[in-house]
């Protein structure tokens, strides 16, 4: 117990002198998070309003495999990401392995699923006549969409929410790909576990609890957003 | 909605600039350096990573994994020099001309810790075989890296000198982590490692382990630098790995190598070593 306090002490400290190395940790998390989960959102929620509305063979196997990717072990995606961009490996004209660069694609891959599913989720929960409605009262294809998404935009801040949570929080990719170097591609997480592996416990719960609070606040604004919305 | 929509868009609008602002890196003036835990766990790589950065003007993209890890990047041309412990796989490594040169840097000692109470009453033996025939007899658990680092090359080497394979074994345990995780487990399950002096002494004070065994001439814990052989594959950065490997048996690096810790830990945790022949310290 002596050891979460030093850690919270620690962290009162770091935050108070606004340590130089935290907080470029932060922002870098911050920043490889962000855009990891923007350019799944992206993704997620074009492909799942697209799956959602197209009648295609195979359509219930497709979800069925983004359900399945929603849990994908941030070491695997990191193994399958490192592979890919060894010098030698497939990808290696890019040149990006043990950067930032290499982190966002990792994130966004595990981020991508998580946003799909839940968009997929959201959209079909939706009453199955509302599409006919809409399209029957003038609506062109697009605003029909445009009305969906609108409909479902509670379910769909918590799935933004939940891609997110899941990068910001993840180390077994980051750790990989990134490679955890100083001042370059160390985030919350990878610092975390250094620390702890240098015995530096207090730093260790220092970094923890400000991953902690950088999440409770994004995550704070997002609900305020949702909540909000939930009122009108 | 319409504020919503404001919101995203600034959200969406200063993610993308963020885009242009992740710090980028020429490729010609970086290094990748693959090397064992102890020395990022130990703090010696924090204290000489800069010195050599100001120093060259290369950007040090250091990896901290175990040495047969390190060694599998070097062979497949992923890193561009080595810092590593494991001297026969080294040997290998060089033998089958994954590596342009090796070079002596610096030595310490491994020592065998456990719990102060020693169940397994190993205090004082004077060999590392003893000791494990010791704990081996009394059945008490023993943590081991399992992980092909040098640490776990060094104790599975001395395994074999004692004549037994721990494998299998109720009291034997592997952990597949670091040298630092790996103690903390021996920590807290009141067992005995193998560990380098170095890991041992960063962590001390938060670890209820005491050194029980050292001293033996077996214990020896000698780390080289290795080049990685542009030859084999082009795209190491031979210059860059030469930079480095030149930086780390200078005069300079030496000297800051013999005095780091001091201030610390009362003793230095490495013994710089560069320009000496191996037989002198009885390899």
């Amino acid at each position: 117990m002596e050891l979460v306090f030093d850690g919270i002490v620690t962290a009162w400290q770091l935050l108070i002198s606004l340590d130089q190395e935290l907080l470029a940790v932060t922002i870098l998390s911050l920043k490889v998070s962000g855009l990891a989960t923007f350019i799944s959102v992206l993704i997620g929620i074009l492909g799942g309003t697209c799956t959602v509305l197209a009648e295609f063979p195979g359509k219930r196997l497709l979800i069925s495999l983004v359900n399945t990717s929603m849990g994908l072990p941030p070491v695997v995606v990191g193994l399958f990401v490192t592979i890919m961009l060894w010098r030698n490996g497939p990808l290696n004209m890019l040149d990006i392995l043990y950067t930032p660069t290499a982190m966002v694609i990792a994130q966004t891959i595990i981020a991508t699923p998580i946003v799909t599913g839940i968009t997929i989720a959201s959209l079909q929960s939706l009453p199955s006549n509302m599409k006919l409605q809409i399209l029957a009262l003038g609506a062109s294809r697009i605003q029909m969409v445009w009305i969906l998404i609108k409909e479902a935009r509670l379910a769909l801040l918590a799935g933004i929410m939940a891609g997110f949570g899941g990068v910001i929080s993840e180390v077994g990719a980051s750790i990989m790909v990134g490679g955890n170097i100083k001042g370059y591609t160390r985030v919350l997480t990878t610092a975390t576990v250094m620390e702890t592996s240098m015995g530096n416990f207090d730093k260790a719960i220092a970094f923890g609890l400000v991953l902690l609070l950088v999440c409770f606040i994004i995550n704070y604004f997002l609900t305020r957003v949702q909540q909000k919305e939930r009122l009108r | 909605m319409k504020r919503v929509m404001q919101t995203l868009f600034a959200v969406a609008l200063s993610l993308v600039m963020m885009l242009g602002s992740l710090p980028a890196v020429a490729s010609t003036k970086t290094i990748i350096l693959a090397t064992t835990t102890s020395t990022q766990d130990s703090g010696l790589l924090d204290a000489l990573i800069p010195l050599f950065e100001k120093e060259s003007h290369y950007f040090v993209k250091t990896i901290a994994v175990g040495s047969g890890q390190a060694m599998a990047m070097g062979k497949k041309g992923e890193a561009d020099v080595l810092l590593v412990h494991s001297p026969d796989a080294e040997k290998k490594f060089m033998q089958d001309s994954y590596g342009s040169s090796r070079k002596l840097v610096m030595h310490n000692d491994f020592i065998i810790v456990g719990p102060a109470l020693d169940p397994a009453g190993i205090k004082g033996v004077k060999t590392s075989a003893e000791a494990f025939k010791k704990i081996a007899a009394s059945g008490k658990l023993f943590i081991s890296r399992g992980d092909n680092s040098g640490t776990h090359a060094k104790e599975k080497l001395l395994w074999k000198a004692a004549g037994l394979t721990p494998e299998g074994n109720k009291w034997f345990q592997q952990t597949g982590l670091g040298m630092g995780q790996t103690l903390n487990v021996a920590a807290e399950k009141k067992a005995y490692t193998l560990t380098d002096r170095a890991t041992y002494l960063a962590l001390k004070k938060n670890l209820n382990l005491s050194v029980l065994v050292e001293g033996d001439a077996r214990l020896l814990n000698v780390y080289h630098v290795i080049e990685v052989n542009a030859a084999k594959w082009p795209k190491v950065n031979s210059a860059g790995g030469k930079a480095f490997s030149d930086f780390m048996v200078s005069g300079k690096t030496q000297a800051v190598i013999g005095s780091f810790g001091v201030d610390k830990y009362g003793s230095p945790l490495f013994f710089p070593d560069a320009g000496k022949r191996p037989e002198s310290l009885g390899l």
